[in-house]
């Protein structure tokens, strides 16, 4: 998994995912990664209003037996 | 020529009884589905009771596809007692083992299949909200459209595909097995995660990869197969199987989903015509599924018999050109004409060219990279480890159905279908297939339909017998076939009658 966010961050892959911009890239990038990620920004700030409260009793209660 | 790929889902729906002091699943499916029922009995339909009951007359999920199965397999058993009834638009809902289960109705092309998919999520939607009326302050029905809960207990999304009976089964097995494997790469939903003991992983691209173990069987439950034998037609059996395939995840994505079914329809089609396709044989087909899942950079080499490798990408980029020549020389007819095969041709290729040169390129266009930028950009914000309980509960909360916590809902997912349609599709059945019969007579003639499964319809007239309507095709029955015979038809006994004319 380190190598693959380390492939992230180079200039051409990070426009959608997310990860800080490192300085190296900061000037070069487009208006639309720019949008982008201010999108990714809004949404990260909605998932903290939406998310269940208690992150750890929620998911440790989430269990399905039985199927198909 | 192939026969027509006519083709459909069945939807394991996750459920959670918030509140409960002791939630029981088998209780809050049934809740939900009555809750449901109860509800559209209030409304437009003005039938006292639109409970329709399933008809388990054909039911045979024993019946094994090959000759001679194997003597360990252990065909699943089928519940009777729980609520399980047919819609006005041609589905299936009920209660399977703990889970609400909503199957399609068939459709005749994959964009349909992607409209009554959307119709299902509504229903669930309306289910939601129906049962929250009926339950104490404080308590709620919480559905997900998911395949695990992260403890070691999977529930399926299933695919269903019509097949001539005259294709060798090894036939499907071979190429099926290749594309199943592969074709991981975009029909996954993304897990946090494994859960096999022992594999040590932060994300992998589905849901389901963990829970394969062998290649090919009768099981859904336990050692669950690549390659599922249930020979099942639900239609005349001496012309149709019907391909049972359980190995995918359910999506969220709309393209995704379009994907899922529409490939796999026209690699069935190439195989029925026997077509040219990629030579392709793993030599351990289960733990090649396993690392497609687990592999995020694309580029996992897998073995094949001959000593040659390839990656899933190759794969299903042979896949894809052998379908654009296919399409290219008029095979698109069993698929659902050239509309539909180019709109499935042009995303199939889109998404294997994004997922070559930056697969974060397909963040609102496949389930599996939207949920990783979701959970990767709250882990980096707040700088949480990767099993932070907080991005579990967003990769669960991902497939949270309620449209006031849905985060797949928020991802900006690129649609398909549009609103209207799906609207229109929550209460009507698909017009180009039998479908349209079935959901038709369960709106026009409420009282008289006593049972319905999906090759046929029992009808009450008034007088005894009871009338069996068999529909052995799932090409017959459409609207422009017997639309205006229904049309004239005031009543089911005028039906009987100018069906028997």
């Amino acid at each position: 998994m380190a190598e693959r966010e380390q492939k992230h961050r180079t200039p051409n892959a990070n426009r959608v995912t997310g990860d800080a911009p490192t300085e190296a890239d900061s000037g070069t990038r487009s208006e639309s990664g720019e949008k982008i990620k201010s999108e990714l920004d809004d949404l990260l700030d909605e998932i903290d209003d939406v998310l269940e409260e208690n992150a750890e009793e929620f998911v440790k209660s989430y269990v399905q037996k039985g199927g198909e | 020529m192939a026969v027509h790929k006519y083709l459909g889902l069945e939807t394991e729906f996750g459920i959670v009884h918030r509140g409960a002091a002791e939630p029981n699943p088998i209780a809050a499916s049934s809740l939900l589905i009555n809750a449901y029922l109860d509800s559209i009995a209030r409304g437009a339909t003005g039938r006292d009771d639109p409970r329709i009951d399933w008809d388990f007359e054909s039911e045979t999920p024993g019946n094994d596809a090959r000759d001679a199965p194997a003597p360990e397999s252990s065909p699943p058993k089928v519940e009777t007692h729980l609520v399980n009834t047919v819609l006005g638009n041609g589905a299936r809902y009920y209660v399977d083992h703990a889970h609400p289960e909503l199957s399609t109705p068939e459709c005749a092309d994959a964009r349909s299949v992607v409209v009554w998919d959307a119709a299902a999520v509504v229903i669930a939607q309306r289910s939601m909200a129906a049962a929250r009326a009926l339950l104490a302050d404080g308590e709620e029905l919480v559905v997900y459209k998911n395949n695990s809960d992260g403890k070691g207990n999977s529930y399926g999304c299933h695919e269903n595909y019509l097949i001539a009976r005259s294709v060798p089964f090894y036939r499907i097995v071979d190429h099926g097995t290749a594309h199943f494997v592969t074709r991981q790469i975009f029909t996954g939903s993304g897990k946090l995660g494994s859960e096999i003991p022992g594999v040590d992983v932060d994300y992998q691209l589905t849901q389901r990869a963990d829970f394969f173990e062998a290649e090919v069987g009768l099981e859904t439950t336990l050692k669950r197969p690549i390659i599922n034998t249930r020979d099942e037609p639900h239609s005349d059996s001496t012309k149709y199987r019907r391909l049972h395939v359980i190995c995918a995840d359910a999506n969220c994505s709309e393209v995704a989903t379009l994907l899922k079914v529409g490939t796999t329809a026209l690699v069935l089609a190439m195989v029925e015509d026997a077509q040219p396709l990629p030579d392709v044989h793993f030599t351990a087909p289960v733990a090649a599924m396993r690392a497609v899942s687990l592999d995020m950079d694309l580029a996992r080499p897998l073995v094949c018999t001959d000593g040659s490798t390839v990656t899933a990408l190759e794969v299903q980029a042979d896949f894809l050109a052998c379908a654009e020549r296919y399409v290219a020389a008029g095979g698109s007819g069993c698929v659902g004409g050239d509309e539909i095969a180019q709109l499935v041709l042009d995303h199939w290729r889109a998404v294997l060219t994004g997922l070559e040169s930056d697969p974060m390129s397909l963040a609102d266009r496949l389930d599996w990279v939207a949920k990783y930028r979701l959970v990767d950009a709250y882990r980096t914000r707040h700088g949480l480890d990767w099993a932070d309980p907080r991005l579990s509960a967003i990769a669960l909360q991902y497939h949270d159905l309620r449209p006031g916590r849905s985060l797949a809902a928020r991802a900006g997912l690129v649609r398909i279908s549009n609103d209207d349609e799906v609207a229109w599709a929550v209460d009507h059945p698909p017009e180009d297939t039998r479908a349209w019969f079935r959901g038709t007579c369960l709106t026009r003639y409420p009282d008289a339909v006593v049972a319905a499964n999906w090759d046929s319809m029992v009808f009450d007239v008034g007088e005894p017998p009871l009338r069996r309507v068999p529909m052995m095709e799932p090409g017959r029955g459409t609207r422009a076939q017997v639309g205006a015979l229904v049309d004239r038809s005031a009543t089911a006994r005028d039906l009987i009658a100018n069906l028997g004319s």
